[in-house]
């Protein structure tokens, strides 16, 4: 594999004809990922609360997407107009994008940069689903559409930029000498780290479920409802996983045709690996392979192969998919029981950590030399800027509005109280043991 | 407490900007940004303690 060159700033290789229309071919094949995870984020919660879950993905996408177009678009750069650019150490660093709002004169934008806002609005909407997953059976519907918005309007722009359109993580390699940039093709960083880190931000301030943590005793299960629709959102986002990837490494990396099929069998070689791996660690765990863990697993090499697919071998995919599929269960388990962590989808784990896992891989799967020290600074961005800020927006947006439904509405499930009807009619929904 | 552990953690990633900025070197750089990830490390485990004390101080 040859050495990727440097990422300069808003210069980006002509786009051919065949390639802009493969692009988009697969960019419509990628929300096939977002159907998986808003099958998974329904399924892994309660039968109580599946309609307010499902309803709930589709009203976050609609506000994410909404709320990019009219602001967030703008502070990505992606149209290369104009930018805030801060001079420290004799080099530029640029920080935010200052385009149009309201997508004004997209039409007239260069084939590629169409290519990178529709690339965003899939990213955007994918990001907001991570969190609401994570704040099942208790996360207000108004306050999930609220911090969509502010996903939307003010962290997922200013990552989108530092990372993908030119700022000064991209710009790493030609300003500093530093690998080729930070280097994230598939989005680990601006969608799933960050995703995971919402997720947590979520967590901490709704709070677990009412009757997880007794006061004396461990945690209490609280098992999904329906393993189908977790595994099969499994297999839809394997669909949609090879196409972002595809698409993210002609976009982003700029990567030849000949690279892609690579690429491809690398997702689903991380996939596979982390799907084995999970399969035998809960296997010798718990004496049977346990389901959800195993779809978090497979989810999990997928968000790692967001990063790495396009720069590791065969073997080395397989690799850092086993890795990801040998943490995923355990760090799940600590989570919950050590830290007290409820995350009823583990987000955290699946997005967050499997996500920081791929993009430090990447660093030892990409040709140049120093992209290790690269993609350590872009994690070290992710952790030190955007997770404190992520927390201190919700934190003030729960004043507003609050995050974490009222106890009776959780007594009665978010279906009935949210939306006042559930999603399962004709079947008795089992009592809660808990709430005796 | 869990605002002390967010305030630390921007203090390790200007510690990893600090690298860039400061030290033209490899080495140099690398031993800054390791120590900017540990702080944030840190930071984020004071977070998590700043939770879970909190948590348990409001549990019924």
């Amino acid at each position: 594999m040859s050495a990727i060159p440097p990422m300069v700033p808003a210069a980006a290789p002509a786009m051919s004809d065949a390639v802009f229309a493969l692009t988009l071919a697969l960019m419509l094949l990628a929300p096939m990922a977002i159907a998986g995870v808003a099958l998974i984020n329904t399924g892994l919660g309660r039968s109580r609360s599946a309609a307010q879950a499902m309803l709930g993905n589709l009203a976050l996408i609609a506000v994410a997407a909404i709320v990019f177009a009219f602001i967030g678009a703008s502070f990505t750069g992606s149209q290369g107009l104009k930018e805030v650019v801060l001079h420290a150490a004799g080099k530029p660093w640029s920080v935010l994008g200052l385009g149009p709002f309201l997508l004004r004169g997209l039409d007239a934008a260069a084939p590629q940069a169409q290519l990178s806002v529709l690339f965003q609005f899939l990213a955007v909407a994918m990001l907001v689903l991570l969190p609401w997953g994570s704040g099942a059976d208790r996360w207000r519907l108004a306050a999930g559409c609220a911090s969509a918005a502010v996903l939307a309007a003010i962290v997922f722009p200013l990552a989108a930029q530092w990372i993908w359109a030119g700022g000064w993580l991209a710009a790493l390699g030609a300003n500093f000498s530093v690998g080729a940039g930070f280097l994230d093709a598939g989005g680990a960083a601006t969608v799933h780290v960050i995703g995971g880190l919402s997720a947590l931000a979520v967590i901490w301030i709704a709070g677990p479920r009412r009757g997880k943590f007794p006061k004396e005793g461990l945690s209490t299960a609280m098992p999904g409802h329906n393993a189908i629709y977790v595994l099969f959102g499994c297999l839809l986002a394997l669909v949609g996983w090879v196409a972002w990837n595809l698409a993210g490494t002609i976009i982003w990396v700029h990567a030849p045709l000949s690279a892609l099929p690579g690429t491809a069998i690398n997702t689903l070689l991380s996939a596979s690996g982390a799907l084995a791996a999970t399969f035998s660690v809960t296997r010798f765990r718990f004496g049977k392979p346990d389901a959800s863990l195993c779809a978090n697993g497979w989810l999990a090499g997928l968000v790692a192969s967001s990063a790495c697919a396009a720069f590791a071998s065969p073997v080395g995919s397989l690799f850092v998919g086993g890795v990801a599929g040998v943490f995923t269960p355990l760090l799940v388990e600590v989570l919950e029981l050590a830290l007290s962590i409820d995350d009823p989808t583990g987000a955290i784990t699946v997005h967050g950590a499997a996500g920081l896992w791929g993009l430090i891989a990447a660093g030892f799967f990409a040709p140049q030399a120093g992209q290790l020290l690269a993609q350590l600074i872009g994690v070290a961005a992710l952790l030190g800027f955007f997770f404190p800020l992520i927390y201190l927006l919700f934190a003030l947006l729960n004043r507003f509005v609050p995050f974490r439904v009222d106890p009776d509405g959780e007594r009665m499930g978010m279906d009935l109280h949210e939306i006042g009807g559930g999603a399962y009619p004709e079947f008795v929904i089992h009592r809660d043991e808990s709430y005796r | 407490m869990k605002y002390a552990g967010l305030l630390v953690m921007p203090a390790g990633f200007f510690l990893t900007l600090a690298a860039l900025a400061l030290f033209p070197d490899p080495g140099r750089r690398v031993a800054f940004v390791l120590c900017g990830l540990a702080v944030e490390g840190m930071g984020l485990a004071v977070t998590v303690r700043g939770h879970m004390l909190s948590r348990g101080a409001s549990q019924p």
